[in-house]
């Protein structure tokens, strides 16, 4: 960049194995997995109350800006570089080494696969805040997701997707993350729910989603952006990103038909959240089977995983848990079911290796080691990041705080209001002073 | 009769609801309102605006009650939605000179007295604790 011709004496020399159609395949679906993010929060934060709508969506929101920075400094190096079988060595710490070239075997540059995989990570913690809403100190989930990243998802990461991984050796098949993103998270939500407790009302009062609308908004763009998510996880613009293109449409179609039909067999209405949270669970199950499995055998899986999904959220409703949004039910319990059913489904006609139903009935076992393994590690490495992060940053917000709700309390900031009604501070009028017992009671001054 | 009008904190009205319901106040009517009875003033940034949320929201619950509910209904809202900070708000107590209920003609105490005490108007409120 220092001279204009630079960038065009770089471009001469790269070599000829980078394919500019599978570029730009994954320039869009990097872009695409990004966007998930917000619409994340999209989800997310419809399903809180209002006064707790903000602090939700940042918890999604700002994973972008964290993790983004953890994964460029130390998270990728941890997760694909060479290492051993259990964690990636420190050779592309600060990215070094990553670049125009592309890795063994790819044919897109290095530095684009590194920005492609860490919208992964970004989103994989930011799931896990479903479990933690309305409740948790913004810095300690900051800190935590931070972390997390690092010593929990990287190393999953790496054991699935990196050079030398021992469960990628050992043959097990995860697509595009249902073990690596949604089971890990899943298990790092339930820890985090149990050990935080639940919200002060949960089980006392109705807590209810305060705009639905925004839900059915951030499922769909998370629909949208998922495309990327599995059929760029083909890492080329080919055959096998169109079947995991044409599965990411197929199975959460048929997930939200079940999950539409439970709803109305149980209460004779189907419900809008209810819609959301099918479709939600359609894609995470598909997510480790999409390109291992025919258009057939996504539709199957996205029927088969509803159910235990849709008992999950039954029987947790009733529960002490507060997982709050069911990041347990939804992208654990999918995650689990898709992990486990892509051992079923998987088609060598389709492109992957045989499943049981071609008769390979070991790969359910080896799937079944995957997801024990990351749910495991997940639970237990989890469990002692959020017990150091207390130790610094209380996980828990105050009392008086969570009864007002953590927006204004914890942002300064409404999500919703009318914008006026408040009194401009300026040199002239005096901010109220911050110790409330000197001025309790003290006559309304709004004349500057 | 009084007209018995409470302000209190949005976040404690399922409990003043549940109270009442113990009481066997019924009938009421809830709004949500904006108003400031000077505690701390609320300091908000977006951007470079500084600004002082002079106005909190509040939630006002007005009850008509016969003479004899009256002091059951103020202790059970006093009781609560007390929290002990500033800002747990107010509660008046007004006479009232005359009531009607629309649907039948009753005048004052007939016309405050729900039709079916029995029937729990409000027992959702109750169905967790």
């Amino acid at each position: 960049m220092l001279h204009p011709t630079a960038p065009l004496a770089a471009l001469s020399s790269l070599p000829s194995d980078i394919s500019s159609a599978d570029t730009a395949w994954i320039l869009v679906s990097a872009a695409l997995v990004l966007l998930m993010t917000p619409a994340l929060a999209f989800f997310y934060g419809g399903m809180v109350r209002s006064k707790n709508a903000l602090n939700t969506m940042m918890m999604s929101f700002c994973s972008l800006g964290v993790v983004g920075c953890v994964w460029a400094l130390a998270g990728y190096s941890l997760a694909f570089s060479e290492g051993n079988a259990w964690i990636g060595g420190l050779d592309h710490l600060f990215l070094q080494g990553v670049g125009l070239e592309p890795r063994e075997g790819q044919t897109i540059p290095h530095l684009l696969f590194c920005v492609f995989q860490g919208t992964f990570a970004i989103i994989t913690a930011a799931i896990i805040s479903g479990a933690l809403v309305e409740r948790m100190r913004f810095s300690a989930y900051l800190a935590f997701i931070g972390l997390w990243t690092l010593f929990v998802y990287a190393p999953v990461c790496h054991w699935v997707w990196g050079p030398n991984g021992w469960l990628g050796a050992m043959g097990a098949l995860d697509y595009a993350g249902g073990t690596v993103v949604h089971v890990n998270a899943g298990a790092a939500a339930v820890v985090g729910a149990l050990l935080i407790g639940s919200r002060k009302d949960y089980g006392r009062q109705a807590l209810l989603p305060h705009n639905v609308p925004f839900v059915l908004l951030g499922t769909g763009l998370l629909w949208f952006g998922w495309f990327g998510f599995n059929a760029g996880s083909a890492l080329a613009a080919n055959e096998t990103a169109s079947l995991a293109f044409a599965n990411t449409f197929l199975a959460p179609c048929a997930a939200m038909v079940t999950w539409l039909f439970l709803d109305h067999m149980r209460i004779a209405k189907m419900t809008a959240v209810g819609a959301a949270t099918g479709t939600v669970v359609g894609l995470v199950a598909i997510t480790p089977a999409a390109g291992f499995v025919g258009p057939m055998g996504a539709v199957a899986i996205g029927m088969i995983a509803t159910f235990p999904s849709y008992l999950a959220i039954q029987y947790r409703s009733r529960s002490r848990l507060d997982d709050s949004l069911d990041v347990a039910a939804a992208h654990g319990i999918g995650g689990l079911m898709g992990a486990l059913l892509v051992g079923v489904f998987a088609s060598e006609a389709w492109g992957g290796s045989a499943g049981l139903m071609e008769g390979n009935s070991s790969q359910v076992f080896t799937q079944l080691v995957a997801v024990l393994a990351a749910l495991g590690f997940s639970a237990l490495a989890s469990f002692c990041l959020y017990k150091c992060v207390n130790l610094v940053l209380p996980l828990r917000v105050e009392l008086d705080e969570e009864g007002r709700g953590l927006d204004v309390p914890l942002h300064g900031e409404q999500a919703i209001s009318s914008g006026e009604g408040a009194v401009l501070l300026t040199r002239t009028t005096r901010a109220p002073a911050q110790d409330a017992s000197s001025k309790a009671n003290r006559p309304l001054e709004t004349s500057t | 009769m009084k007209l018995i009008t409470a302000i209190v904190r949005p976040e404690k009205v399922n409990d003043v609801l549940a109270a009442l319901f113990e009481a066997d106040v019924r009938g009421l009517t809830v709004s949500t309102a904006r108003g400031h009875g000077g505690e701390t003033e609320e300091v908000e940034t977006y951007r470079g605006t500084k600004v002082m949320m002079a106005l909190v929201d509040k939630v006002r619950i007005e009850i008509g009650v016969s003479d004899h509910f009256e002091s059951l209904a103020v202790d059970a809202i006093v009781r609560s939605a007390r929290t002990g900070g500033v800002g747990d708000g107010k509660i008046f107590v007004t006479d009232v000179g005359r009531v009607v209920r629309i649907r039948t003609g009753e005048q004052d105490v007939e016309a405050v007295t729900p039709v079916n005490p029995e029937e729990p108007s409000l027992s959702y409120i109750d169905s967790h604790s």
